[in-house]
């Protein structure tokens, strides 16, 4: 077992306790002092620096949120001058007005080591080529993966996203070992690379693809593993944390969170209250050593649950489980909750469909109407139009199960689904529209 | 008795039910100088299947798979007519006396009479009773160029 720093990736956990209330108190009296936004915040909420006297006080500090950042746009709630930024870096604006993210170098260096460490613990270091095929710019997902694989030693091939065919011509070429992208990117690279008569499993050196930046499921990720040969983990991180932060290691068991640079809490997203190891609520950070632009008890919207058991590869920290869904994209369809994860992953148990999908929901009347579009798969086409008519009602009959609500299905040509470089937009909401 | 001789390839592709997908597939044909014998739609709700005869098979699979089509081969039958009133009913006497079950047909009268393409289940089977009860079945090197 490699580990990038083992001192502090094994510590034990009441060391780790110690470290991070330590951090935690130092980031709050600095914020009381310097920020006059959170300073506000606080006396809001009545509470002062002094009343956190141990971790678990960390429930008394408010919550910040992404209408903060856009309220303070572009850079109001920074704590670092103008003159120790190293670098900015803006978020896409999928979900409104875009944010702005500052760094000081103690910052990359953060998000750098952050990254060594996760990619160290997946099987990667020196010697490796990894292909950086998510969008280099404003983009946190470029630079992040470049900076954190130089840290560890590895090449970096910096091809950003788009122009495919050159892409694949240059992992062959130059025999990238692993790939970082959004799993929608690699699919579209494999489907690319089989009408150039390349097997991304046999003709290529890959061995990992480090993917994120969308939400995607486990039956994805076997889908991916058997259809291209590669070991496929799952990397979180969002602009506010920095960028992409936080890996599986090669246990593939969730995202280890460096507890010496973030607390996570699981909370209620209604009551606001924390969750136990294993519930599902939402994930809120707190960034404890972020000096350009701090993030306390950050409530980042995406669901997931906690893990504290120390994981089979000895590291102590603790991990949260794949994202199952943000709070705000979980559709609501006649009162019932509906994450599209939920269809993607049913959608991935059914041999007949691909992995491609978009959900189209409408109101007629005074229902809401819900239509999922898949591809029929090649090997699945019969001529028959009541085997076609089967596949539909099967594929319709599952949603139902996992649902608890009608979906109706139209079954389309393969590779006529919109397929994203970047994050894929898979719910076509007309009630909003 | 060589029944293979007998049994024609179709092509079958997947096609969803919205404008411009019937051009598309002749387009692809017509640009690899494949002639259409035959076809017909068979159509459900939001989606159909183009089914068709052509002289070349093998390459409009190929042609229509490297447009992304969803295509596969079909095995059918190709019974004789004739051309005037009553043609048609010949031929079901035949094939129901014969007990032969088919999934479903379609005809066109062309240079040398009139022609019923049938998938029936049993392939093999069918020929043979076809055969025996007297009527007339096309032979694939009629149909394949």
């Amino acid at each position: 077992m490699t580990y990038w720093d083992p001192r502090i990736e094994t510590i034990p956990m009441t060391d780790l306790k110690k470290k991070q209330y330590k951090l935690l108190k130092s980031l709050v009296y600095r914020l009381y002092s310097f920020s006059p936004f959170y300073h506000d915040r606080m006396k809001e909420q009545n509470v002062h620096p002094d009343d956190i006297r141990d971790i678990s006080d960390v429930r008394k500090l408010p919550f910040m949120f992404k209408r903060d950042l856009r309220d303070n746009y572009p850079d109001k709630l920074f704590t670092a001058s103008q003159e120790e930024l190293v670098r900015y870096h803006v978020s896409s604006g999928t979900t409104g007005k875009p944010t702005v993210v500052g760094y000081t170098q103690n910052d990359i260096d953060g998000w750098s080591t952050s990254l060594a460490r996760g990619l160290t613990s997946i099987g990667l270091g020196r010697g490796d080529i990894i292909q950086v095929s998510y969008g280099y710019g404003l983009f946190t997902g470029g630079l992040g993966l470049h900076y954190g694989a130089e840290r560890i030693g590895a090449t970096v091939l910096p091809t950003s996203v788009g122009n495919t065919e050159r892409q694949i011509e240059l992992m062959q070429d130059l025999k990238a070992t692993a790939i970082a992208c959004t799993p929608s990117y690699l699919l579209h690279i494999g489907e690319v690379a089989e009408k150039m008569g390349i097997s991304i499993k046999n003709d290529t050196c890959l061995k990992a693809g480090i993917l994120g930046a969308e939400p995607w499921t486990e039956s994805m990720r076997t889908r991916i593993e058997d259809w291209l040969g590669i070991k496929a983990f799952d990397i979180y991180g969002t602009s506010e944390l920095s960028g992409p932060m936080f890996t599986e290691c090669a246990e593939q068991q969730g995202f280890h969170i460096w507890s010496d640079l973030a607390l996570v809490e699981i909370i209620d997203p209604k009551t606001e209250e924390p969750l136990e190891p294993g519930e599902k609520g939402e994930v809120t950070v707190t960034m404890l050593q972020k000096e350009a632009l701090p993030m306390i008890r950050y409530r980042i919207g995406d669901i997931s649950s906690m893990e504290e058991e120390v994981c089979a590869c000895g590291r102590t920290h603790p991990r949260i489980q794949r994202i199952q869904g943000r709070v705000d994209d979980m559709l609501i369809i006649r009162g019932i909750n509906v994450f599209p994860s939920q269809i993607e992953h049913t959608l991935m148990t059914i041999p007949e469909v691909g992995q491609h999908f978009q959900i189209v929901v409408e109101r007629k009347g005074a229902l809401d109407d819900m239509l999922v579009r898949v591809e029929l798969n090649k090997e699945s086409f019969s001529d028959k139009i009541n085997d076609l008519m089967q596949v539909r009602r099967n594929v319709e009959h599952r949603l139902r199960n996992a649902l608890n609500v009608n979906a109706e299905v139209e079954l389309v040509e393969p590779g006529s689904l919109p397929r994203f470089e970047g994050k894929s937009k898979k719910v076509i909401d007309k009630r909003s529209m | 008795m060589d029944t293979q001789k007998f049994v024609i390839k179709q092509i079958s592709i997947f096609s969803e039910n919205r404008p411009g997908r019937l051009a598309a597939i002749a387009h692809a044909l017509g640009e690899e100088k494949i002639n259409i014998l035959a076809f017909s739609i068979a159509e459900a709700n939001g989606f159909g299947v183009v089914r068709a005869l052509v002289d070349h098979p093998e390459k409009a699979h190929d042609k229509l798979q490297s447009l992304g089509f969803n295509i596969a081969f079909t095995e059918v039958i190709a019974v004789k007519m004739k051309d005037k009133p009553g043609g048609l009913y010949e031929v079901a006497k035949i094939l129901g006396d014969a007990g032969i079950n088919i999934e479903y047909s379609y005809a066109y009268s062309g240079k040398e009479g009139a022609v019923l393409i049938l998938r029936v289940d049993h392939v093999e089977d069918a020929i043979k009773k076809i055969k025996n009860s007297g009527a007339v079945l096309l032979e694939k090197s009629g149909f394949h160029g």
